[in-house]
């Protein structure tokens, strides 16, 4: 073989792992959708859905109680209180439930914070309807306000047997920053 | 000049001093420079392991503050798997593949010179950050995260040093992923006539699907420091909840380069001791086309378990199931090589070199850490173990134990066809013995403190785990200071102060790299040789 034709050869692999190796560079990029997918579908890690439930429950299912636990937490740069009026509730799986949730300002300025909803066992995820939430949107606090924030779910009739407890969790970020940024 | 030395026009003047070095497009010289760079990370990531140890030597907090410790944990782990294992077997790659396939040298030897040369400054950049920690100059934190540097504590929390540990990050993928290329195109396009893929011997085999690996995961891990450089600076929420994006993600892409990261640093260690082996039980190797698919399936069922690092963050049960089952099916083709090299040296003319020494101590002790993940696999007891010192203990045998002795089996193989000499024996041998014992003496009693409930990544530790933290730390100095022997060892060879070593180095060594003279001359292989 001549020289030049190795040249040529060693080219031309150099060339197609290159590309293999830009790829899986955009690979990398193409799990977060993926990711998102396989969340909704599997509901895996517990992510509920972002937007409110139009349907209402087929049915109440009075022979069967359930039992929904209520975690708040304050992420990095919240400092005001966040809690719920209750921890814990039992509802019927089709029964229509409304909680009550707090968060407060005590800053000398507005903020506005967005929470983030996380189910355990997040196979239980899709389970869970909300029909209103205060973390479909964003929600403003003026400074010094104490708000009332409320959450209406309801769980699917059709909720796998051996779940007995489901843990909702919420963490409460301060966004404000995050908006006047994208506002620019 | 014949075949591929056209890049290599002026090569009967060659440079000499700082500039042969700096501008060596010679696979034997760039090889060399990336194992004394290796030995040389080595060194510095152990002198940070004997930070850790200091600090763990007795219960409460004596000489480093927790927030240093950390910074200790996750660059010891950086610069051992970046800068010691990946590099070292890059460099035995570069020095041995051309001579067992007899090609005159790396395909692309431009490349060669540029993915070593910016290994240095990634380094230089990554360690700067610790001795600016160390000496309290500017924002004093190093990266403090652990090496898998998982969000938000990357993100949001990270020092302002991460930006330094990303773009040396980046710069270490992109020497691996060049290294890598050269090494796939070499091995397709230099073979000298005759060597068929399948006549290859195994290190080149378990390098090229090593190569594969690291071109497939190498940028998944620059697209996850890319995605935390622009979480931290540019607004975007890719592990960022109040975003709308999910830390759990970040382990997921992670994992994704991280599992088949762990192969890629014991894959060459398999093609070594399938070298050794054969040489010191003067027998072929037992099942060579089994050796080859076994490591083929190894690196193809790594992109399917990386879930098995993360159990505990909630999946749903089919998931674990099959990262489960997954994971054990790995044991499979890894068991096929353990029996392969038992039966190998099964009714050999056995002698006990020093390679001969290390690769057996390989064979036990990487079966032994190879053991404790199979444990680690079954996701009910994962769930107990997760973040203990069993796992410190799983993956010291393995890299240490596993990767780091088929390294020094490699070197002491080798040295001969490298240096002209043969390697020290009194002062191999108690290399051998010493970091033996001390490198026990330091990991076992991790898989007890582990199982009791001792969480890795802590400055301090409950009373109950004392007696055993104290003797870890033991072994660990001994193990540290043991590899100073080694030190010695090459500086001797490197000198030509030894004992003059023939072509064939060792009696029953087989392979084209043993047809050439000790030390391998600057030039092989100008005229390819023929295989039979």
């Amino acid at each position: 073989m001549s020289e030049h034709n190795l040249q040529q050869r060693n080219q031309r692999t150099l060339r197609k792992l290159l590309i293999w190796a830009v790829a899986m560079f955009g690979f990398a990029f193409a799990m977060v959708p993926f990711y998102d997918v396989i969340c909704d579908i599997t509901g895996l890690n517990g992510k509920t859905s972002t937007t409110a439930s139009t349907e209402g429950p087929s049915q109440v299912v009075e022979d069967r109680t359930v039992t929904v636990e209520f975690i708040t937490q304050r992420g990095e740069g919240v400092n005001g209180d966040f809690t719920s009026a209750t921890r814990r509730v039992e509802v019927h799986p089709g029964e229509i439930t409304l909680v009550n949730f707090f968060a407060s300002n005590p800053k000398s300025s507005d903020i506005i914070t967005q929470s983030i909803p996380s189910v355990s066992p997040g196979e239980a995820a899709r389970y869970l309807h909300k029909t209103q939430c205060f973390c479909f949107d964003q929600q403003s606090l003026a400074a010094g306000e104490r708000k009332e924030m409320p959450m209406i779910f309801y769980l699917d009739p059709e909720l796998p047997r051996h779940i007995n407890t489901l843990t909702l969790s919420y963490t409460i970020f301060d966004v404000t920053d995050r908006v006047a940024a994208t506002n620019n | 000049m014949s075949t591929a030395a056209a890049h290599d026009d002026h090569h009967h003047h060659a440079p000499t001093g700082l500039k042969r070095w700096l501008f060596s497009t010679n696979h034997k010289d760039i090889g060399t420079l990336y194992l004394w760079f290796s030995f040389a990370m080595f060194l510095a990531g152990g002198l940070l392991a004997m930070v850790i140890r200091t600090e763990l030597l007795e219960p409460g907090m004596q000489f480093v503050d927790p927030e240093f410790f950390n910074q200790m944990t996750t660059v010891h782990g950086l610069a051992m798997v970046f800068g010691a294992v990946m590099p070292g077997f890059v460099g035995l790659a570069n020095w041995m593949i051309p001579l067992m396939i007899g090609a005159p040298d790396m395909a692309l030897p431009r490349m060669n010179n540029w993915s070593f040369w910016i290994l240095p400054f990634a380094f230089l950049i990554l360690l700067s950050s610790v001795f600016m920690s160390a000496f309290g100059a500017g924002n004093p934190a190093a990266p403090n995260f652990g090496w898998t540097f998982y969000a938000p504590l990357s993100t949001e929390y990270g020092p302002a040093s991460t930006d330094l540990f990303i773009l040396s990050v980046h710069m270490m993928g992109i020497s691996s992923i060049m290294g890598a290329i050269n090494v796939i195109v070499t091995v397709f396009n230099l073979r000298a006539p005759g060597m068929t893929l399948m006549k290859m011997p195994l290190f080149v085999w378990t390098w090229l699907i090593t190569a594969f690996l690291l071109i497939a995961v190498m940028p998944v891990l620059a697209g996850a420091v890319t995605m935390m450089l622009t979480d931290r600076h540019f607004g975007t929420s890719f592990f960022n909840a109040a975003g709308g994006g999910d830390p759990v993600l970040f382990q997921h892409v992670f994992w994704f380069f991280g599992h088949p990261e762990v192969y890629i640093m014991i894959l060459p260690a398999f093609g070594i001791i399938s070298a050794i082996i054969p040489t010191f039980a003067r027998k072929p190797l037992f099942g060579y086309a089994s050796m080859v698919y076994a490591t083929a399936s190894i690196a193809l069922l790594s992109f399917v378990v990386w879930a098995h690092h993360m159990f505990t963050v909630g999946m749903p049960l089919a998931g674990t199931l099959f990262f489960m089952y997954m994971t054990m099916l790995i044991s499979v083709p890894t068991g096929v090589k353990v029996f392969n090299w038992v039966a190998t040296m099964w009714r050999g003319s056995m002698t006990f070199e020093l390679p001969m020494k290390w690769a057996i101590a390989f064979v036990i002790l990487f079966t032994c850490g190879g053991l404790s993940g199979l444990m680690l696999a079954i996701t009910p007891v994962d769930f107990q173990y997760h973040d203990t010192y069993f796992v410190v203990a799983h993956f010291h045998y393995v890299l240490v134990s596993g990767a780091v002795f088929s390294m020094f089996a490699a070197a002491y193989y080798w040295l001969p066809k490298w240096s002209g000499v043969m390697p020290n024996k009194l002062l191999g041998e108690l290399h051998f013995w010493s970091s033996l014992i001390s490198v026990n003496l330091l990991f076992f009693p991790m898989h007890f403190v582990g199982l009791a409930g001792m969480p890795r990544r802590y400055a301090d530790y409950a009373l109950q785990f004392a007696d055993y933290n104290f003797w870890i730390s033991i072994g660990g100095f001994w193990f540290g200071l043991s590899q100073l022997l080694f030190l010695a060892v090459c500086v001797l060879c490197a000198m030509k102060k030894g004992e003059k070593a023939p072509a064939r180095s060792w009696e029953g060594a087989e392979g084209l790299e043993w047809e050439v003279p000790s030390p391998a001359p600057f030039h092989t292989y100008d005229t390819p040789p023929v295989v039979k």
